[in-house]
């Protein structure tokens, strides 16, 4: 049960060899593999869109689509047709070569995403040895088509959310590269399949004080990375519109869409295989413990969604550089205390330092508040 | 399987046509927000020839800093100053010729330097492979002094990008 997965491809693969040469079987496994990612990417996301509105349905006490098919299952093969139909409008004075670009960008590096990810034992499709490094690097390239739409619509608003997006991605960034490196140094590489061998049994890195840090902050940035409310600031309705995809319709708009929560998927089966031990667990077979983690993660963001109110520009900001930055510096000294003190005495020192921290800087980071004022001649 | 060989050299000689006419069109397009986007397709490009001769940590850096970073910037800053963002702008100034020497100047002297090098072509270097952990024993031990200098430019960087910032307190 547990190979479920490889031993189909391995049976489908000794199929194709039973009357194809040698490297015509490679090249099959290679686009099997391919394949097989390409649908996953899109077909999580159709049922993702309906996960969301059934949950934030539920969240506001109402049921939420249930009328195409049983339960709403069919609700998004009904959006993708409306989508398909939609017109398909271009701003008259827009950029129409990089209008119609960007949305096609954007999905590649959201698809790129999927080809590191250990969705169980033995199912890393490509398992490079920058693994994590390869993601951060390819979850970077997003900011551009949101840029490319942004500024090729020729709109104030999507303009203004383009420019938020990249002061908020850049800036999240770091916070997150760092949150991971204490990871890298404790499974001391670099590939998603060694990290998660490294948390082996129930070894989890989320079980340490540092990793409980790094996963928290990592989260966060993730969260904010895949503009999810509530740090969606670059599509804030209320006040943009709808942000960078304000001028787009139709298929285009649906790849904008479809590139987000194909993000917010990979983004927390990342966080899964770097904190949360990957597909690692005990009785069930490991694709299922992995997509139980990534679904867990998925539904608390929508429960975040439904939840919390959406920040300030100023105070997004201020709490990637003013609490998150300090934080996973200091989440990497504790790693390296943790390496050579791990058990109670580690836990005890390293707990004691990042509550110190965390207090510390809340307490730095206080907000200013003007005294109040008296208007002595209004009166 | 001569077939896949072609196949793969034409991919790469592809590439290396692809990344050259961005190149060109970083310098030819009027555009600037064209431009920046194709410097961008260029990065990137280079970075998946650096994936082709192996070497997987310069090509993840190579878009994490450059792609991720300084086009980001680059592009920030095109936005923010609405003039030259919207219309095509002039490309020459009074200073093309001596650009133009200059350049000419920096292409002999890389060709001059690229004659010297032997290329040691042998089965042991295209067999070489440099891992991550043997960069970060080189950058601990061999080349730590470069390493800590080029982190002292940094904190400088950073130190003088508050000072700019800070809210100026004097009247």
């Amino acid at each position: 049960m547990d190979q479920l997965f490889v031993n189909l491809k391995a049976w489908f693969l000794n199929l194709l060899g039973l009357f194809l040469p040698d490297w015509l079987v490679m090249l099959a496994s290679i686009v099997v593999s391919g394949v097989v990612i390409l649908c996953l990417g899109p077909f999580i996301m159709m049922y993702l869109t309906l996960l969301e509105r059934k949950v934030i349905g539920r969240i506001q006490n109402r049921y939420g689509p249930n009328r195409v098919g049983p339960w709403g299952l069919l609700q998004p093969v009904a959006d993708g047709i409306k989508m398909f139909t939609k017109e398909d409008i271009i701003p008259a004075y827009g950029d129409k070569l990089i209008h119609l670009l960007a949305p096609i960008v954007i999905v590649v590096p959201a698809l790129m995403v999927f080809l590191v990810v250990p969705f169980g034992r033995n199912m890393t499709a490509v398992d490079l040895s920058i693994g994590a490094l390869y993601f951060l690097a390819i979850s970077s390239i997003t900011t551009f088509p949101i840029f490319m739409g942004s500024w090729a619509s020729r709109n104030k608003y999507s303009m203004l959310a383009g420019m938020r997006t990249a002061a908020q991605m850049v800036s999240y960034e770091i916070p997150m590269t760092l949150a991971i490196v204490p990871v890298i140094m404790m499974s001391q590489s670099l590939s998603t399949g060694a990290i998660v061998a490294a948390q082996n049994g129930l070894k989890w890195f989320v079980f340490t004080p540092w990793g409980l840090v790094g996963f928290l902050i990592f989260f966060f940035c993730a969260i904010v990375e895949c503009n999810r409310p509530p740090f969606d600031l670059p599509e804030a309705e209320s006040e943009l519109i709808a942000g960078f995809h304000t001028e787009y319709s139709g298929m285009k708009f649906a790849f904008f869409y479809m590139a987000e929560y194909m993000n917010a998927f990979t983004l927390a089966a990342i966080a899964v295989t770097l904190f949360l031990g990957g597909w690692q667990g005990p009785l069930f077979p490991s694709w299922l413990w992995f997509f139980g983690k990534t679904f867990a993660l998925i539904f608390m963001m929508i429960w975040f969604r439904g939840t919390f109110p959406r920040f300030r520009v100023d105070q997004l900001m201020g709490f990637a550089w003013k609490f998150l930055l300090p934080m996973t510096l200091v989440n990497i000294l504790v790693t390296g205390f943790w390496h050579f003190n791990p058990g109670a005495v580690g836990w005890g020192v390293s707990g004691a330092v990042l509550v110190g921290f965390f207090f510390a800087i809340t307490a730095l980071n206080r907000p200013f508040v003007p005294e109040k004022r008296i208007y002595e001649l209004a009166e | 399987m001569d077939l896949l060989q072609l196949a793969i050299k034409t991919g790469i000689y592809t590439l290396m046509a692809g990344t050259l006419v961005f190149a060109l069109g970083v310098v030819m397009l009027k555009n600037l927000f064209h431009a920046a986007l194709s410097l961008a397709a260029v990065l990137i490009g280079t970075a998946i020839l650096y994936l082709v001769f192996h070497a997987e940590f310069m090509a993840a850096a190579q878009i994490l800093l450059y792609v991720g970073a300084v086009i980001t910037v680059i592009i920030f800053a095109i936005m923010l100053t609405e003039h030259i963002a919207e219309r095509s702008i002039i490309q020459r100034n009074k200073q093309s010729l001596p650009a133009l020497l200059g350049v000419l100047a920096l292409l002999v002297l890389i060709g001059k330097v690229l004659l010297k090098t032997p290329w040691p072509v042998n089965p042991s270097t295209l067999d070489a492979r440099v891992s991550v952990s043997d960069l970060g024993v080189a950058l601990m031990g061999a080349y730590v002094f470069p390493f800590e200098v080029i982190s002292i430019l940094l904190v400088g960087a950073l130190i003088g990008a508050v000072v700019i910032a800070r809210k100026d307190s004097r009247p």
